[in-house]
């Protein structure tokens, strides 16, 4: 059966670079590949990523603007993100992607909300620096309880060359408030992923080094901080709650329902646990580096995975963490066995292609092995050689693995691999839907969630029940081109 | 009438581009009873003040910005006419007519004056400012082609004819030589063509061959060698142009002769910009100095 499902991939991805021209099939053909767990030199080593797309495709990809608002600053409930730039970035970014958090809107907390600069054609000829800074002084007179203002770059500050930064230093004197100027344009990098980047740096530059929280910090031996967890659906404190019954005290969330205190104390953590490496794996080599503090990638995708991360994280603590880890996975194993009882024999055998951002290409793998089902191809929008070598160690068969994967080739995949439920973005979503397919959106969880930890492995069990045997896939065909009647 | 030509004059800062272009554009109104319209398109917003005797003419960016956006202007608001012998009511001395306007922009050091020049000149075009009265548009565009909002008034569909500014100096000479390199850009998708090298003097040695030989090379000609004259900053500190001032001296005779040439020119050629060791070649062979060696270049007079 393998050979076969290997002998097909490599098919597939022949077939869909033979309609390419030269060069774009010279540049794709090292973005495609196959691998298996025994693999050597396989795709997981090779895959060339972090590249730019070949233009004229429809990308999945986001900007660096939207990996530094949309995904590590956007999150941090008290500071209030000011989207500088023409008036859409902000808003069609508007509300984060589910980012769960605890605070009263528009009060103490302004995750969902806009806001704006506004920027207009008088903005661009005669510079935005004195609106912007009208723009802080407004938003600390009508939101007095903010705790810190970021200005998030868009796209013309970096062509006309306002001084942001000297904006955000002058506010941050006046209003004795953290005010941090990202110069994240959207046209900087090739994706996202340089937003992350970017992102990072500013915290490492201008949340680290205030240790105003950390000098009345009482620690304890057992202090963790979940680094890269946006609590999407509510996934960090499904998280946090494992943690903190095996013992731990958890003093930072990065940056889902995170508050800038918490972003401040982090350095006091004795172990970083880091989720999203892609995202955050930047402030976590910085805080070892400066602080001495070591990190420890996790993952709490399904009942193995999350068993088996729980059982590395007690041993950096351990015997008296371990004795209680043991007793926790003990009961949480019983409940979701049961889970996997009810669910498996429905899902068993079933294959699945995913194709997602973050961690999310390799973390899930583990949740759908634990329901029996079958990952057989996964990719990264913009991921990095670091997260194809990874992946290794979580694929369970062979794997066709496509890297920056465009729509017309994921859907030739997908038509040639037919697998039994499609994974991915809300871009791809109704694509695969209208071609008969169960899918699930697994940026945000489809309005679902959480999926972190052992609770929520239920949750996502049944959403994958749901969407594969639910009774409307028996009506996508019209009664002539039945082969039987009834499903 | 003729068709309306649109000129541009392009040139180094500071080299009297604005001064030349207006005295130039003064006498063709004056003497042959031209219908101009100038645009500036320096954020400085001098290229009209001599024709206007004011000190700066609001902008359209200004303007823009004060009532909010340019959509809420009229061609009026914008479009200055000439005072006393260039107003269009005024026929006494010349049929002819100057209005103006300055496209305007950011103070140094901020925002975009590239964006500004396209957003003014945009305006003026859906506003119809380029009326068929109008024998010739101007443009008077800073310094270099330094971005693509300074390249706007040779895109296609705008300026045919560029004339450079320039003088026997080193550094001018680049700049036209560069300001060329812009032109051959957009020579080959619109129409725009180099129409000659206009030279304001400074009185440098050997500068008329230096100039005519820089024509030449790139292709074109010299049109006019503007001889330095104290009368022109006598008028200036006036607010107003020489053939304004003193219509019968001296120098307002070469700017009659200058204006009869470009009104005449039909030399429009696309350039053959000189290659850096070219140019140096050149100044050293009509320059002042004589050919430097190998060995002296980085090194102090005092230590030849």
């Amino acid at each position: 059966m393998s050979e076969t499902l290997e002998a097909l991939q490599k098919e597939a991805i022949e077939e869909v670079l033979k309609i390419y021209p030269d060069k774009a099939k010279k540049n794709r053909s090292k973005h495609l590949g196959v691998d298996t767990p025994e693999g050597v030199k396989g795709a997981c080593d090779k895959t060339r990523s972090n590249k730019q797309t070949v233009p004229g495709v429809m990308s999945q990809r986001g900007c660096a603007y939207a990996g530094s608002k949309g995904v590590v600053w956007g999150p941090i409930k008290d500071m209030i993100h000011i989207s500088h730039g023409p008036v859409g970035c902000g808003q069609y970014s508007r509300a984060g992607r589910r980012n769960y958090y605890i605070g009263t809107t528009g009060v103490d907390i302004f995750v969902t909300m806009n806001f704006t600069t506004d920027f207009s054609e008088k903005d661009i000829v005669f510079g935005g620096d004195k609106k912007l800074k009208k723009a802080l002084q407004e938003i600390d007179t009508l939101f007095p309880l903010n705790n810190g203002i970021s200005i998030q770059s868009e796209c013309p500050i970096g062509l006309i060359g306002d001084d942001i930064q000297a904006v955000a230093k002058v506010h941050k004197k006046e209003s004795d408030k953290p005010t941090v100027a990202v110069s994240c344009e959207g046209f900087r990098g090739v994706s996202q992923s340089l937003g992350h980047h970017i992102a990072n740096d500013m915290i490492r530059d201008e949340v680290m080094p205030d240790a105003s929280y950390r000098k009345d910090f009482v620690s304890t031996d057992y202090d963790v901080a979940i680094i890269g967890d946006y609590n999407i659906g509510g996934d960090a404190w499904a998280s946090r709650i494992l943690l903190e019954e095996m013992g731990l005290r958890v003093i930072a969330q990065w940056s889902g329902d995170a508050s800038y205190k918490e972003m401040a104390i982090a350095p006091k953590a004795k172990l970083n646990l880091l989720h999203c490496y892609r995202s955050m794996n930047y402030i976590s080599r910085h805080m070892e580096q400066e602080f001495g503090i070591p990190w420890m990638e996790y993952n709490f995708f399904g009942p193995s995975k999350t068993t088996e991360s729980l059982r590395k994280i007690a041993e950096f603590f351990g015997p008296e963490i371990q004795a209680k880890t043991e007793a926790m996975i003990a009961k949480y194993t019983a409940m979701t066995d049961a889970v996997i009882a009810k669910y498996k024999p429905k899902l068993e055998g079933k294959k699945v292609m995913l194709y997602v951002g973050g961690l999310r290409p390799r973390h899930v793998i583990g949740a759908y092995e634990d329901l029996g089902m079958e990952v057989i191809g996964t990719g990264y929008e913009f991921g990095h050689g670091d997260d194809y070598k990874r992946t290794k160690e979580d694929i369970a068969r062979s794997t066709l693995i496509y890297d920056d994967v465009n729509e017309y080739e994921l859907e030739q995949f997908v038509k040639k691999l037919k697998p039994d439920l499609v994974a991915s973005g809300v871009k791809e979503k109704y694509v695969f839907q209208k071609m008969g397919l169960p899918f699930r959106q697994m940026h945000s969880w489809d309005y679902s969630g959480p999926y972190h930890g052992y609770d929520a492995f239920a949750i996502f069990a049944k959403d994958m029940d749901l969407a594969m045997n639910s009774p409307v896939w028996s009506h996508t065909k019209a009664p002539w081109e039945k082969e039987e009647i009834g499903a | 009438m003729s068709a309306l030509r649109q000129i541009a004059f392009y040139g180094k800062g500071g080299i009297g581009k604005s001064t030349t272009s207006q005295n130039t554009l003064a006498a063709m109104c004056h003497y042959f009873g031209k219908k101009i319209l100038i645009v500036g398109c320096d954020p400085k917003a001098d290229s009209t003040r001599l024709i206007l005797h004011e000190k700066a003419q609001s902008t359209i960016m200004q303007l823009a910005s004060e009532a909010g956006t340019v959509e809420d202007l009229e061609l009026e608001d914008v479009c200055k006419p000439g005072a006393d012998e260039f107003h269009p009511d005024n026929n006494e001395i010349t049929e002819g007519y100057i209005m103006c306007t300055e496209s305007g922009g950011p103070e140094p050091g901020v925002g975009c004056a590239g964006r500004g020049v396209i957003t003014a000149i945009n305006f003026l075009e859906e506003e119809g400012a380029y009326d068929d009265d109008l024998d010739f548009v101007s443009y008077d565009v800073l310094g270099d082609v330094v971005c693509g909002g300074f390249a706007m008034p040779i895109r296609e569909g705008k300026a045919q004819e560029i004339y450079i500014v320039m003088s026997g100096e080193m550094m001018a000479m680049y700049a036209a030589n560069n300001i060329s390199k812009g032109i051959l850009k957009y020579a080959n998708t619109g129409g725009v063509r180099l129409a000659g090298l206009i030279c304001n003097a400074r009185m440098t040695d050997k500068e008329y061959d230096l100039a005519k030989n820089l024509a030449e090379q790139i292709g074109t000609q010299m049109i006019h060698f503007v001889p330095r004259s104290n009368h022109v900053q006598r008028a200036e500190l006036r607010r107003m142009t020489v053939v304004e001032f003193a219509p019968n001296s001296d120098q307002a005779m070469e700017y009659r002769e200058l204006a009869r040439k470009i009104i005449a020119n039909d030399l429009k050629v696309i350039p053959i910009p000189l290659e850096m060791d070219d140019l140096e070649n050149l100044l050293m062979e009509f320059g002042l100095e004589e050919e430097v060696e190998e060995d002296a270049i980085g090194k102090k007079a005092e230590d030849a």
